[in-house]
């Protein structure tokens, strides 16, 4: 194999599998160690660069870095990444001047944004401090999105809603409420430098059954959700069926028994390894006492004299071979009583507002055509962001759109192309301090994952807006920083230094490291010390080293940072450096800002 | 901030047939500098052991004085073990091994522990033929009193301060063959392909097996000058002979047996198979061997490899005639049969 090339950014961030998990790249081994030092206002700053609302996503992200994380792998679950970030959140002091701020000169640029969602708030977020004057207009009377009128107050509480997302409009954005965009060409026709639609996506699956449009109580999940929130609908019947299994399906079942719903089912047509919720919103769910119905396909609404009596069900059975459905049969069907019915079976993302002679192209299924790396449509000075982009994601997912949006806005605006991208950045920095003595907690804790406590069930239905998670308590903190295994304090190798004594390989607790001569990656992964079991994560191999030209190789995917490999290298050929990786944003993209410099970072490497 | 190794069982690791995994047979954390080529011979003794599934038990490790004897702590911390004093780690093995003839017996000694203070115990438990695994770390100074010249130093090689040696060495493998040994080794610490195979050899093997392993000091001996470095072991090895060790339960499969591949069938019904690297030797002769090793010598190489083999060579306990059984395991009858039996035993000497 070629020797790697470690001065590639892209190498070690792969290495950090959470931060290479998180679509904005959230620096998660940096925060956590800050939280452990009781740093917490720099843990919630080093956050914000990147996801923009810490104390929002440490309450509802989707987490994809939890999977992702390195922990998991050995044999247990991953950090508790989440809830950490909700630590850095709720136990930061006033950190708001260390906030971007908006020059008073503005830079004569005009931006209009249509929604006040997470991907609308974050380009103004990013925009607005370099001096453009930014103007939302946003349907509703209050601003936030789906995070505001879709989420549950109980999940994620309103005040914290409101802070994060004064943060960004306090700079001085311009924004209209109750004023939803009803002509895009009427928007473009006002002059503005560009336009970000980061309306979302708000059209909820209809389920075209016989009986649905004969009575009143069959309920769209999200608008469903979007009046309760907005107070229109306060109360429903005791019996409740959920159809469908996402995340949606678990707020509208928990929104239910909170309404007075006593006996909450969702109805799940495939089997429970095919749900689409994640694993925690089924705990939190089922925790409350919702059932959940497996292998029942919805067959008909059944409606007497302009009343719900209840469903059908056809009974399925599948045929199921490696996670993968090769079969299905009807084996049966069953009806099952209900009062109200509440269909949580999907979204997408519409524009009837936007006139289809403007040059802004929709592919057949009626999706904008966007680039997916400057998200600009096929109308120059045209952007999308979130949910209106590719279809429903999550909150960090509109984050990171549109950090890029606001990048692709700022080169529009200015007159450069937009396809050139800076790279990203990588700074490396020992971590040694001494004999035995490294700057991070190198210790291996066997610890298990802490789990969060929740409010008591009779507490939690007294209120709709009661938040049911406590957070973690200073105990669970201290242990749960510990289980980071600081997969960016990366294992940095010097080639020429080696005389190949082998006390590295003798050392790691993982048997990550080999010294054997070069092969093909199918030959060398066979004489590796411990056998290659996640072939996605890319092996180091060195040079040709000095004694035997044989090569060190390294299986990243065991390592657990441990540092005892440096600590017993007799010539310091390994070390412990931290990778500080850096992400372009728009501020990267001013003239004479190339140094790096951004308004909030503030963050000192930990 | 702290230097502690951690126990990590990862998913899927393997187990032995005793369904130990490796990190069963690892000991406490060396304390020895970083780099040090006993680190990586202690690596290859864990390996062969779990390899070789012995249980902890069944073993007893013991060692005289220096950075090599303090080793044994290094591995299986299930097993027994005796610290011993400067060179006379052969009589406690000796001891032991008589007192308890179903131990698997390790000594682990060093250059100078073996060939300066110990040199007369050394030749004693070759001559008895103690059924154990005689490992010596050779570093060619005394290196836990700082890097002193020992006897396996070459003549003319230089200490890390510059010092040349005068006196001519002594070559532990040649002694040990001169003197009878019944199986005699040298590998290098930085080679564990070759080493673990022969680690397994030496244990099976019915008798002294005496291991000379090359073992750099990275601290004191590791220059340019020195003829125990890393890079002029690399450098000078020839290597004579490759070795495998086939357990009696194992299908003996003909690829083994591929080029000049001897089989040396032991009485526990494993095989050693020899894999010739070199034609021009023969590891059953005495003389051929120590020829071959002279000249190798004279032109400055180092012969690794199995280099001289002779299982039917009595062993302590057939020269000496002792019980079967264990001592521990014997009645206290017939382990103390009285002072009238002594008495008996007395008068028929008169
Ligand atoms: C029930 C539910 C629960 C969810 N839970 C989670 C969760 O726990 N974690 C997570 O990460 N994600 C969750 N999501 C997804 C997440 O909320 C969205 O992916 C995210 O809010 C998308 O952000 P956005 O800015 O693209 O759009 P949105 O948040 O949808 O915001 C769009 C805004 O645009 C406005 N608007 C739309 N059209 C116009 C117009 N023509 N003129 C003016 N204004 C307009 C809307 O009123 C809205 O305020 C959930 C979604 C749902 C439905
Ligand atoms: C009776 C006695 N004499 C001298 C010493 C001092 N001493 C301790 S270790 C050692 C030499 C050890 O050399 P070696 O056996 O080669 O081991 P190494 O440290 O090189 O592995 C000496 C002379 C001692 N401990 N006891
Ligand atoms: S152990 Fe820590 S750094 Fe590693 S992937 Fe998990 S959270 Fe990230
Ligand atoms: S830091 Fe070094 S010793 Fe520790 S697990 Fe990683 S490679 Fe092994
Ligand atoms: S410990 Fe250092 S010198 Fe020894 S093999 Fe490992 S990297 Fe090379
Ligand atoms: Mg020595």
């Amino acid at each position: 194999m070629k020797p790697t090339d470690t001065s590639n950014p892209e190498y070690f961030h792969k290495v950090v599998d959470c931060q290479w998990g998180c679509p904005a790249h959230t620096d998660v081994p940096e925060y956590i160690r800050l939280i452990a030092q009781g740093r917490f206002d720099d843990a919630y700053m080093v956050n914000r660069e990147s996801n923009v609302f810490p104390a929002i996503l440490g309450r509802v992200c989707d987490r994809p870095c939890e999977p992702a994380c390195r922990r998991g792998r050995m044999d247990e679950k991953p950090v508790a990444i989440c809830r950490l970030k909700r630590v850095a959140a709720d136990h930061r002091g006033d950190i708001t001047d260390r906030l971007p701020v908006a020059p008073t000169e503005k830079n004569g640029k005009k931006i209009a944004l249509v929604g006040a969602g997470p991907a609308s708030l974050t380009v103004a977020n990013d925009l607005m401090p370099l001096g453009y004057e930014c103007t939302i207009f946003e349907a509703q009377s209050v601003a936030g999105g789906l995070m505001r009128y879709n989420i549950p107050a109980f999940r994620l509480p309103i005040e914290v809603l409101n802070e994060e997302i004064d943060y960004i409009l306090d700079m001085g954005v311009e924004i209209h409420y109750n004023h939803r965009v009803e002509s895009m060409k009427e928007l473009l026709d006002q002059g503005y430098d560009a336009v970000f639609v980061g309306s979302g996506a708000p059209r909820g699956k209809e389920l075209k059954l016989p009986g649905r449009y004969d009575t009143e109580n069959i309920h769209i999940g999200i608008d469903w959700l979007e009046s309760v929130a907005f107070e229109h609908i306060d109360s429903i019947g005791k019996r409740v069926l959920i159809v469908g299994v996402g995340n949606t399906a678990m707020d509208c079942c928990r929104t239910s028994l909170r309404l007075g719903a006593t006996d909450v089912k969702v109805m799940a047509r495939k089997p429970r390894e095919f749900f689409k919720a994640s694993v925690w919103e089924l705990e939190d769910a089922e925790e409350e006492n919702v059932e959940i119905v497996v292998n029942h396909s919805p067959k008909e609404f059944v409606v007497e004299e302009g009343k719900l009596k209840g469903m059908t069900f056809e009974l399925m059975e599948y045929v199921i071979e490696n996670g993968r459905i090769l079969d299905q049969d009807v084996t049966g069907e069953v009806f099952i009583p209900c009062d109200d019915v509440v269909l949580a079976i999907g979204q997408e993302n519409a524009f009837p507002w936007i006139e289809r002679d403007l040059g802004i192209e929709f592919n057949p299924w009626e999706e904008p055509m966007v680039d997916e790396v400057t998200y600009e449509a096929t109308r120059k000075g045209v952007f999308f962001g979130g949910d209106s982009a590719f279809g429903p994601k999550n909150i960090i997912w509109a984050v990171e759109h549109a950090h890029q949006a606001a990048i692709s806005i700022h080169r529009h605006c200015h007159g450069e192309p937009l396809e050139d991208r800076l790279p990203d950045r990588m700074n490396l920095q020992t971590r040694k301090m001494g004999m035995h003595e490294w700057s991070y907690s190198n210790s291996f804790d066997p610890a298990a994952r802490r789990k969060m406590m929740h409010v008591p069930l009779e507490v939690r239905f007294t209120e709709l807006g009661k938040e049911v998670e406590l957070g973690f308590d200073a105990e669970q903190t201290a242990k749960e920083v510990e289980r980071c295994l600081n997969c960016d304090i990366q294992t940095v190798f010097t080639d020429s230094l080696c005389i190949e004594c082998d006390a590295c390989l003798d050392i790691c607790p993982t048997q990550c490291l080999t010294i054997t001569s070069n092969g093909e990656r199918e030959d060398l992964v066979q004489r590796l010390m411990a056998p290659v079991l996640e072939h996605e994560q890319p092996l180091f191999v060195s040079h040709e080293l000095k004694q035997t030209s044989r090569v060190m190789v390294k299986d990243e995917n065991f390592c657990i940072h441990c540092g005892l490999c440096a600590e017993r290298c007799p010539t310091a050929a390994w070390d412990m450096q931290k990778s500080l990786l850096e992400f372009p944003q728009a501020v990267d993209y001013v003239r004479g800002n190339e140094s790096g410099k951004r308004p909030c970072q503030q963050r000192k490497a930990g | 901030m702290t230097y502690a190794r951690p126990r990590i069982d990862l998913p899927g690791q393997k187990t032995n047939e005793i369904g130990l995994a490796l990190h069963d047979y690892e000991g406490s954390l060396s304390t020895l500098c970083a780099g040090c080529g006993h680190d990586s011979i202690t690596a290859a003794l864990v390996q062969a052991l779990w390899e070789m599934s012995i249980a902890p038990e069944k073993l007893i490790k013991m060692s005289g004085i220096g950075c090599s004897s303090k080793t044994p702590a290094y591995f299986v911390h299930g097993a027994h073990g005796f610290n011993s004093v400067h060179g006379r780690m052969p009589s406690v093995a000796t001891g032991a091994l008589a007192g308890n003839r179903a131990l698997i017996g390790i000594g682990v000694s060093g250059d100078g522990d073996s060939l300066s203070i110990g040199f007369g115990q050394f030749g004693h438990v070759i001559r008895r033929n103690v059924n154990m695994l005689y490992l010596i770390e050779n570093n060619g100074v005394y290196g836990l009193t700082k890097g002193q010249f020992s006897a396996s130093a070459d003549a003319g090689s230089t200490s890390k301060r510059g010092e040349v040696n005068q006196m001519q060495n002594i070559n532990a493998v040649a002694t040990a063959i001169s003197m009878g040994a019944s199986f005699v080794g040298r590998s290098f610490s930085g080679d564990r392909e070759q080493l673990v195979p022969l680690i397994k050899a030496a244990i099976a093997h019915p008798g002294c097996a005496v291991l000379d392993v090359i073992s750099p000091c990275v601290t004191f001996n590791d220059h340019q000058g020195s003829t125990k470095s890393y890079a002029y072991v690399r450098e000078h090895r020839h290597k004579a002979m490759e070795t495998d060790l086939i357990s009696p339960r194992a299908e003996i499969k003909a690829s083994y047996y591929a080029g000049d591949t001897h089989p040396v069938r032991l009485h526990d019904g494993s095989t050693i198979l020899l894999r010739k690297v070199d034609p021009d030797y023969d590891p059953t002769r005495r003389n051929n061997a120590l020829g071959f090793l002279e000249r190798h010598r004279s032109r400055g190489e180092i012969v690794t490899g199995l280099l001289y083999i002779d299982q039917n060579v009595t062993d302590m306990h057939t020269q000496s005639r002792t019980v079967r059984t264990p001592l521990k395991d014997l009645e206290f009858e017939r382990l103390n049969p009285g002072s009238e039996a002594l008495e008996k035993l007395q008068l028929g000497m008169k």
